[in-house]
């Protein structure tokens, strides 16, 4: 059982040692790893902003979808009941699609926020070992010989280092993850800009580049359903098909502006 | 011995919980050996859970160097390749 072994070990007292071998003399040691100890604490309050920013865009684009969903139910219940089934479907597609970027969505969010509070946690850690590690600093410097306190030095600063150096890991991962989602945020901008989730009675005629993607998510088999449900509701048999409708009519047939 | 769970802290481990944790890093290599994920996070998890269990968890206000360092609770099995090799964890 000879001491560390294993690549995190390895990694931490690369780290470690390289720290402390930028001072020479015990007492600058001891300032200059006090001082690399409070700048990787500031990082680590840095690191948990970043991951509270990205929880909140992602919780701001959530509650949008969120309205997206239901703005585009009461559209395909009006197109419906308006006779117009195709434009129903649309909707039933987009909303289908929204609901599932909506999960996925609220998935992240739990994750960043189980993120930042063990981020949280370890800042607490890494503060109180700090904070010791001040106390025994000035009793090192008063007590002790130069080669000792070089030994005490040496052991007090590691056992911090190895602190940092795990507070660090953390840090990375949730970086790692939040990185991710910053990329699956920015997709859903996009669509959002596409106009993905706009109202449906500004679109013009038939299918467009959206519906297109949309049809290729296969999102088919649950629209049908909601479609089925929503004539239920409405109490519609199969309703009469309404030929060409979107084709002939585009944006000015004006059936869609029925108020609930 | 002391032993730290990324992310966790640290804990003070007595001579038979170490060999039981080593016994469970062995089955922990052997796993990432045979491509073997569910075997690899059945034996991390019970290491885990002996070490917080019967380990006497380090207040923060003590600055000791961990003999051995244990991966983050949530490392996936592509990432435990890195670490459960060769001895693993615990030298043997």
């Amino acid at each position: 059982m000879a001491g560390m072994s294993g690549r995190m070990s390895t990694v931490i007292k690369a780290k470690v040692s390289k720290l402390l071998d930028r001072a020479e003399d015990p007492g600058e040691t001891l300032d200059y790893s006090y001082q690399k100890q409070l700048e990787a604490l500031q990082n680590v309050k840095k690191g948990i902003a970043d991951v509270v920013t990205s929880k909140k865009r992602l919780g701001m684009q959530a509650s949008k979808l969120e309205q997206s969903v239901v703005k585009l139910d009461t559209q395909a219940r009006q197109a419906l009941a308006a006779g117009n089934e195709e434009l129903a479907r649309t909707a039933l597609e987009r909303k289908q699609f929204a609901q599932t970027e909506l999960q996925s969505l609220d998935q992240q969010v739990a994750e960043l926020q189980s993120q930042q509070d063990k981020l949280i946690d370890s800042e607490k850690r890494l503060r109180t070992k700090i904070e010791a590690f001040r106390t025994k600093k000035e009793v090192i410097k008063a007590q002790y010989s130069a080669a000792e306190a070089q030994v005490r030095i040496s052991e007090a600063a590691t056992g911090v280092g190895e602190e940092m150096a795990d507070v660090g890991l953390a840090m990375q991962r949730a970086v790692d993850k939040t990185e991710d989602m910053k990329a699956r945020a920015s997709a859903v901008e996009e669509l959002e800009a596409a106009g993905t989730f706009e109202d449906l009675t500004q679109l013009g005629s038939g299918q467009d580049d959206i519906d297109r993607q949309l049809a290729e998510l296969g999102a088919g088999g649950m629209v049908d359903d909601d479609l089925a449900k929503m004539k239920a509701e409405l109490g519609m048999g199969d309703p009469a098909p309404a030929p060409g409708e979107l084709e002939a009519g585009g944006p000015a047939s004006g059936e869609p502006e029925v108020k609930p | 011995m002391i032993v730290r769970i990324m992310g966790e802290g640290q804990y003070r481990l007595d001579e038979d919980c170490i060999k039981r944790v080593n016994v469970l890093d062995n089955a922990g290599v052997k796993a990432v050996e045979s491509d073997d994920e569910d075997a690899f996070h059945t034996a991390f998890e019970e290491m885990l859970d002996i070490i917080r269990k019967e380990g006497e968890h380090l207040g923060d206000e003590e600055i000791e160097t961990s003999d051995v360092i244990v991966p983050p609770g949530d490392t996936s099995f592509a990432e435990a390749a890195a670490d459960f090799t060769g001895e693993g964890l615990i030298p043997d």
